[in-house]
């Protein structure tokens, strides 16, 4: 390589990888030349640029059950744009999503007050019947 | 038709000349002018071959930039943008993986109250004053821990032993006994065990000192830096500051101890930001060998947690301690600022992380009951549990952590070219800020990029100005092969 120079160890070790292809091919009369077509190696792995990323999914609510919160796209909680917990407070102030929560103005003023942290004492909120 | 595109990398210049570092690979290229100019080209719209040899022609011979197109399409570092994007591979680790470093926590109990601790404030996760578990750890436990740490090493012939706490010389008197015992059962099996502790120095008396130079022991001090900023935090449990108690005891410990460097950890809060100042003091006035830092570990919203703002003064003043770093090494001086090594040595080995640290893999915590965990942040939770040292290592718990927590699962990473290196960031700093250790730690992914920027100049720097420097990394084990 001419116009690139391997500075750390992982560049060391890429340089030996790439080398293999670039090897030269021997023609007609005998002699060497560069092989055509420098990308064989890595055709052969799709070629392009392997180390792109997968399809990046959005800081937000899951697209998987939009809307809501209750799994992200590996069916987990944890690629959530919250911790469920979090929905009590955040979801129906904030997101479009109406989630159902009482009437804290009106008939439950004091709904939350056994939760200090919605992640912790989430347990400690009751049901409300109106 | 072909249309190229940038691949995953980042720019820096250094020493007046561009550098590339390529994701995931972690390979550092420098570039010539022709490499520069078709990355530049490429990152502002996608072309196909021929446009882009026709449009920087002007500037460069048509063979020439043919060549560089080439080169840099074999590194990655440019490709086709039809190409469908793959998956990041998922490779575990071959199991069973040895065990490298093990970290015991001998005692839960402290007798300093450090407001912003993990292990008692609000954010803890153990429960060490009304808890089931056992408030220091007895002999024979620390034994049984031994022989675990000895047989899950596997053919390694170096063990790593660190103790720990609570504060860690409160149960010095099993302390001893375990090194005295460790040495000789690894001398019977042919191994060696390399031993060191965190402490908070209030303990640290002339007897204790002159065991830990005797027997090598690797200490490291958590000091939050001169007097009001030590007082400010590291208080007793009268709340008296800790400063007048532990500065004679570490002088004396350094005039002493001369056989293994000593070095200092400062917890950075959001009243304890003045780092340079820090660092003199620890360096110059105290006499450490090394200074690290490390922000705060806390749910957000605590008087004591860092701001956003506060993280850019973080990094401003780590930038200017990494620059005197730079200069340092450039003469072949020592430079204390340990964060900057650590982070040269993994970019010079091309480090590209699956996991963000080796907890779990070949680092364990074991709780004062002897149940091990993930690490010693999160010895003695029940949820983090992962065997326990008469049974050895529950590998499957194990396995279905490494599935959980790997770095083609966190989305929010896939995109970001700092991963290779950061990998999601620490398991318990996400615990404590958003309840899962599998949440990638976005509230820093601001201060990591920038910082590993930070990094890549000095190590692109001093690639060209000393390069013989950055040589000896590749005879030293890595850091996380190191004790924590």
């Amino acid at each position: 390589m001419k116009h690139l120079k391997p500075v750390n160890s992982k560049a060391g070790r890429v340089m030996e990888y790439v080398r293999a292809p670039e090897a030269v091919a021997v023609n007609d009369v005998g002699s060497t030349v560069p092989a055509q077509g420098d990308v064989v190696a890595l055709q052969g792995q799709g070629g392009g640029t392997p180390q792109q990323a997968p399809p990046h999914i959005p800081l937000g609510c899951s697209t998987v059950f939009s809307p809501g919160w209750e799994a992200d796209r590996t069916g987990g909680t944890a690629g959530l744009c919250q911790p469920v917990e979090r929905d009590l407070f955040d979801c129906h102030l904030g997101c479009y999503w109406p989630a159902q929560v009482p009437d804290q103005l009106n008939h439950a003023p004091n709904w939350t007050a056994t939760c200090a942290v919605a992640q912790k004492d989430w347990r400690k909120i009751d049901l409300v019947f109106p | 038709m072909m249309v190229l595109g940038s691949g995953e990398y980042h720019r820096f210049e250094a020493a007046g000349r561009p550098f590339v570092y390529l994701v995931p690979s972690a390979a550092v290229f420098a570039l010539d002018d022709a490499a520069d100019a078709v990355l530049r080209a490429l990152a502002q719209r996608g072309r196909t071959r021929d446009e882009l040899v026709g449009e920087l022609s002007d500037l460069f011979p048509r063979s020439e930039l043919d060549e560089t197109i080439s080169e840099l399409e074999r590194v990655r570092a440019i490709g086709d943008v039809h190409v469908p994007d793959k998956p990041l591979p998922k490779f575990f680790p071959l199991m069973p993986f040895p065990l490298t470093t093990m970290v015991l926590n001998v005692t839960n109990q402290c007798n300093l109250s450090c407001t912003y601790c993990y292990e008692y404030s609000e954010d803890k996760i153990v429960d060490t004053e009304n808890g089931k578990k056992p408030k220091f750890m007895t002999e024979e436990t620390a034994r049984e821990s031994v022989e675990f740490m000895l047989k899950e090493s596997g053919a390694n012939r170096m063990a790593h032993l660190t103790f720990f706490g609570g504060e860690t010389l409160m149960n010095f008197p099993v302390l001893q006994k375990t090194v005295a015992y460790a040495r000789e059962r690894a001398a019977e099996l042919g191994k060696e065990v390399d031993f060191s502790l965190t402490t908070n120095a209030t303990l640290l008396r002339p007897d204790v000192i002159e065991f830990l130079a005797e027997n090598r022991i690797g200490v490291t001090i958590s000091i939050d830096g001169p007097k009001e900023m030590q007082d400010k935090f590291r208080v007793f449990h009268n709340g008296a500051g800790s400063y007048d108690i532990v500065a004679p005891k570490i002088k004396e410990l350094l005039r002493r101890h001369r056989s293994r460097p000593i070095g200092a950890r400062v917890t950075l809060t959001s009243g304890v930001l003045d780092i340079k100042r820090i660092f003199r003091h620890l360096t110059e006035d105290i006499g450490f060998w090394e200074v690290g830092f490390a922000p705060v570990t806390t749910s957000p919203g605590r008087d004591y947690a860092i701001s956003t703002g506060g993280m850019d003064t973080v990094l401003a003043q780590f930038s200017e301690l990494a620059d005197e770093f730079l200069e340092a090494a450039v003469a072949n001086r020592h430079h204390g600022f340990s964060n900057v090594k650590d982070t040269l040595e993994e970019i010079h080995k091309g480090v590209s992380k699956a996991y963000p640290c080796g907890a779990g893999l070949g680092l364990m915590g074991v709780a004062t009951d002897g149940d091990v965990a993930l690490c010693h942040r999160f010895a003695g939770s029940d949820s983090h549990k992962m065997g326990d040292v008469r049974t050895g290592i529950d590998r499957n718990a194990q396995m279905a952590f490494l599935e959980k927590h790997h770095i083609a699962d966190k989305t929010d990473c896939s995109t970001c070219w700092a991963r290779p290196l950061c990998s999601g960031g620490c398991y318990h700093e996400a615990y404590t800020r958003y309840g899962e250790t599998t949440r990638p730690n976005l509230h820093f992914c601001e201060w990591i990029r920038g910082w590993t920027d930070v990094c890549l100049r000095v190590y692109g720097e001093l690639s060209e100005r000393n390069p013989a420097y950055l040589a000896q990394f590749d005879h030293m084990e890595s850091v996380a092969e190191r004790a924590v």
